[in-house]
């Protein structure tokens, strides 16, 4: 079983005109099973210098997002595939929410997904997008973020 | 120098190949968008990684198609994989197949399945081939400037 990794970026050295209202940290947690979903929107977040720091992590499975937060992390952003072996992105939603994790869950599903949507937001999700995410889509989760703190 | 600009060109007509003939869609954009000097290769690092999923994918279906009866949940459960890794690459052929393989995984058409199945395999190969050549040319010519990235 793959173990989750971590990755901080310092955005700090780099042009944007609101660096002065830029966050101070973002934390981002990429759940996802293929490793080549995980890589790109890794790749994706880390790029967009939302925040001074930000602090990436994946897990391949729901069960593998649960056991960080049972270890003690925490993140801003959750972004959850809704298939996944082990324990998929439903059930993962429902038991986050269900220990009292109040982050922002992001569902990610890919287009012809409809059925299992519903369920999926319903577990708890504060939004849900397509496959695949964008850099746009997540400065957008970003600005959520702010508006809602 | 001269050489060096002759092979550009020809990248940059390889690639505005693969757009205009259907093999990648605005998705592969996505993708060079993320490579930057912290991670000069990392197009081809997710478009090896895709060769990997679709050589395991590949086989699942292959071994499942051989069964009787055929588990069409199953079937299609693989084939949505292959469709989202296809579909994170750009690879626009690909997907289409993919989608019709589905298709007939929902209807309960064995026949159909087995026939478009061949059809993915076929694209997924000429994809890969497209790609393997156009990433070595790319290689050889080394790395570009200010080339424009319009699809």
């Amino acid at each position: 079983m793959a173990s989750p990794s971590t990755r901080i970026d310092d955005g700090h050295d780099m042009d944007s005109v609101n660096s002065g209202l830029m966050r101070e940290k973002l934390s981002v947690l990429v759940v996802d099973n293929d490793a080549l979903v995980r890589k790109v929107h890794e790749k994706i977040v880390s790029k967009l210098k939302v925040a001074k720091q930000v602090q990436i992590q994946t897990a391949t499975n729901g069960k593998e997002a649960l056991d960080l937060h049972l270890s003690g992390s925490s993140f801003d952003i959750i972004l959850m595939d809704m298939q996944m072996p082990i324990m998929d992105g439903t059930e993962a939603t429902k038991e986050l929410r269900a220990m009292g994790v109040e982050s922002m869950i992001v569902g990610v599903t890919s287009a012809d997904a409809r059925a299992d949507k519903e369920a999926f937001t319903e577990a708890g999700l504060d939004q849900c997008l397509a496959k695949p995410l964008t850099a746009d889509k997540i400065k957008s989760l970003v600005e959520t973020l702010e508006k809602n703190k | 120098m001269e050489r060096n600009n002759q092979l550009q060109r020809q990248v940059a007509l390889m690639r505005q190949s693969l757009f205009d003939q259907g093999y990648l869609d605005e998705q592969f954009v996505q993708l060079e968008e993320l490579q930057d000097d912290t991670n000069p290769n990392f197009v081809e690092e997710v478009v090896t990684l895709y060769y990997r999923d679709s050589a395991r994918l590949i086989a699942s279906i292959e071994q499942a198609l051989d069964k009787s009866p055929l588990d069409f949940n199953k079937l299609d459960s693989y084939m949505h994989q292959f469709k989202g890794s296809s579909s994170s690459i750009g690879g626009r052929k690909v997907k289409t197949e993919c989608s019709q393989f589905r298709e007939y995984c929902r209807t309960g058409n064995g026949e159909g399945c087995i026939r478009t199945f061949q059809q993915v395999k076929r694209e997924y190969s000429t994809l890969r081939k497209k790609l393997e050549a156009y990433f070595q040319l790319a290689r050889q010519a080394g790395p570009r400037g200010a080339a424009s990235r319009s699809t």
